[in-house]
């Protein structure tokens, strides 16, 4: 099978290490009071989301869940516009209006950020019915955690899927926890992905802690949708180190689970395979570590210094004039 | 002008939108192969082929958010319910996604799509299929919301709410499927803005406020009146809950001074309520009696026939009303 062109495996492990370093300063700017709201870190799971921006093409539709900041930073969108969204300003990625759990960027094909559990799972299946209603051969990336597989949204739109044979990949990142419920109390399959045979949807699991498995499965599923659009199920499984959100000390959970997962963390692994074949240096990954932390702090700077979203504008946001030429 | 029925009207709105914009296409329950629930949709499959004329299964959630997701990426969707009952199943995707979309996203992504279907008490169909439901989804900014009375309105409203960039409610009416009215030839770009209220009677001593189905009661009291009481009464169809023309109210109310409002939804924070509130804040002193709201009785829809009338705005009602407001 031809893969499609993947992108420098060194630069996706420059960018899984910024997303961590954002998010790192992200919970300390949050346990400092200048973030409100909700904050839902992704910190042990970026080989998901940058596996799979490795195996798209940048203009396949991206959507996700509330757990957003990485999907964004793995599009492209600037640190400095995701942290100043954190902060509420006007030059965030929403200009202030979304914060943490509804991040956009239209330029880079990030379509959101959603906070209803499950509720985006049909817009993502409208997306993918307008290229196939167009005629194009995008693929739409539909993100969403393993606690989303029980809601009726989610089932509604994996029959849609199936029955149109829509073009798109449904990933659930299946982190373990949906809140504070594990898997095990909340579904009554033993395997997410068997979710998919019900729709009769091809279904793949996939070691969401190896960057290269996530890449290379997904690439050959995005391939083959490419080719004959039909929807496909990839069940990615991965962890979380943080709580749910901020304030979730995640006390439903053991010390042994979580240093487990720890163990075989995404970016160690793949400094350490990238290391093994001579692709990468100590010096190269420090330096590399180095500059996504001070991408990081030089994001809360822009953010502080930042302007709020004009209080006249209050109201530009509710309707959009005019009509179809 | 020829005359026509409002599902006719209905239908030629859609048609003429299909065939303007290949972006514009339908879905729903039983659109497309057997034609609409109510037919509404007739002969639109054979026209413009099921690419664009789309059957789905009872997924209301599905396929409304569908219609969300495909407006986030530039398609204008069409999307019915079979009636506005079920649109409680979509809730989330019509209250949270649609309306919400373009402040969230810092103005990034407009959602361009028109949910429609019948809106409102039919005729004994229980508490579950009988929901006016304009009251709640006026609640929530980002939606619009209109509610013709007649062909020629439902005609230029939906042709209207398909072009604009947000997402707008059509709310139909059963009962009025099969009215006829007067609407300009076919060839005419018949198209009425979202926010203009219309005299449908013009008068002097009151004024009845009104809209979808409550047009043709209030039509029907006012002539009442006139012959019987010597009352001249001036109606007033709202046509668009959403913006709400709130001058075409003051200008009338200001004239006639007294003022009554039936609505066809609950009395508890119902649309009446809404422009009760803004007729005394603007023009208090204008009022010569308290503006009195005629709307369903606050109960769950019975089904016996008798009930569900007593629940309903009536003629009688209405008419009990206006003399109340002209202290004759």
């Amino acid at each position: 099978m031809q893969l499609p062109e993947q992108r420098d495996e060194v630069e996706m492990l420059s960018l899984m290490l910024l997303i961590r370093r954002f998010e790192e300063r992200a919970s300390q700017q949050y346990q400092a009071q200048k973030i409100g709201g909700f904050c839902h870190l992704y910190i042990g799971q970026e080989a998901v989301v940058v596996g799979a921006v490795a195996a798209a093409r940048p203009n396949d539709y991206l959507i996700t869940a509330y757990r957003d900041h990485a999907h964004a930073l793995a599009r492209g969108t600037s640190p400095d516009a995701c942290m100043a969204e954190l902060f509420g300003k006007a030059t965030g990625c929403s200009r202030g209006l979304g914060g943490s759990m509804h991040y956009f960027d239209k330029e880079h094909h990030m379509y959101g950020g959603h906070a209803i559990v499950a509720a985006h799972v049909p817009l993502a299946a409208g997306m993918a019915f307008a290229s196939k209603y167009r005629d194009e051969d995008r693929v739409t990336l539909c993100f969403f955690g393993d606690g989303a597989i029980n809601q009726g949204a989610f089932h509604e739109a994996l029959n849609l899927a199936g029955l149109y044979k829509l073009p798109i990949v449904f990933i659930c990142e299946n982190n373990l926890f949906a809140m504070g419920t594990s898997v095990e109390r909340s579904t009554s399959l033993k395997e997410i992905v068997d979710r998919a045979e019900g729709y009769d949807i091809p279904g793949t699991v996939i070691d969401g802690m190896n960057f290269r498995e996530v890449r290379d499965k997904l690439a050959e599923i995005i391939d083959s949708i490419r080719k004959d659009p039909h929807p496909a199920f990839a069940e990615i499984r991965t962890y979380r180190y943080r709580g749910h959100s901020m304030s979730d000390p995640a006390s439903y959970r053991t010390k042994e689970q979580l240093e487990k997962f720890r163990l075989d963390d995404p970016i160690t692994r793949l400094r350490a395979q990238l290391a093994r074949e001579e692709k990468l240096t100590n010096e190269q990954f420090d330096k590399m570590d180095k500059e996504a932390k001070e991408t990081a702090l030089a994001s809360v700077k822009f953010a502080e210094e930042s302007p709020e979203p004009p209080l006249e504008k209050l109201y530009d946001y509710t309707y959009v004039t005019g009509a179809s030429a | 002008m020829r005359e026509i029925t409002y599902r006719q009207a209905l239908n030629e709105a859609l048609a003429e939108e299909l065939a303007r914009d290949p972006n514009v296409f339908l879905m729903g329950e039983e659109v497309a192969e057997y034609n609409g629930a109510y037919k509404v949709s007739q002969g639109l499959l054979e026209r413009f082929g099921p690419k664009r004329i789309i059957d789905t299964p009872i997924s209301e959630n599905g396929f409304a958010g569908m219609g969300v997701g495909a407006a986030m990426v530039g398609l204008r969707p069409i999307i019915e319910f079979m009636t506005f009952s079920f649109s409680f199943v979509a809730f989330d995707q019509v209250v949270n996604n649609a309306p919400n979309m373009l402040t969230m996203s810092g103005g990034q992504f407009n959602i361009p799509i028109t949910f429609r279907g019948p809106n409102g008490p039919a005729h004994q169909l229980g508490a579950t299929h009988s929901h006016a439901t304009e009251c709640l989804y006026a609640n929530v900014p980002g939606l619009k919301i209109c509610t013709p009375a007649t062909p020629r309105d439902a005609k230029g409203l939906l042709k209207t709410a398909i072009r604009d960039n947000n997402p707008v409610l059509v709310l139909e009416s059963e009962l009025l499927y099969s009215s006829k009215g007067m609407v300009e030839p076919e060839d005419f770009d018949l198209l009425i803005p979202l926010g203009e209220g219309e005299l449908k009677r013009e008068g002097s001593d009151v004024t009845i406020i009104c809209y979808a189905q409550t047009v043709p009661l209030a039509l029907a009291a006012a002539e009442t009146l006139e012959n019987d009481e010597e009352i001249s009464a001036e109606v007033l169809d709202l046509r668009s809950i959403k913006p709400l023309d709130l001058d075409a109210i003051l200008k009338s109310a200001s004239k006639t001074h007294r003022v009554v409002i039936v609505e066809q939804d609950r009395p508890f924070c119902g649309v009446g309520a809404e422009v009760c509130y803004r007729i005394q804040k603007e023009i208090f002193d204008a009022l010569d009696a308290p503006i009195i709201r005629v709307a369903q009785e606050d109960v769950p829809m019975p089904y016996n026939e008798r009930l569900e009338k007593a629940v309903l705005p009536s003629a009688e009602k209405l008419i009990a009303a206006i003399k109340k407001v002209c202290y004759t």
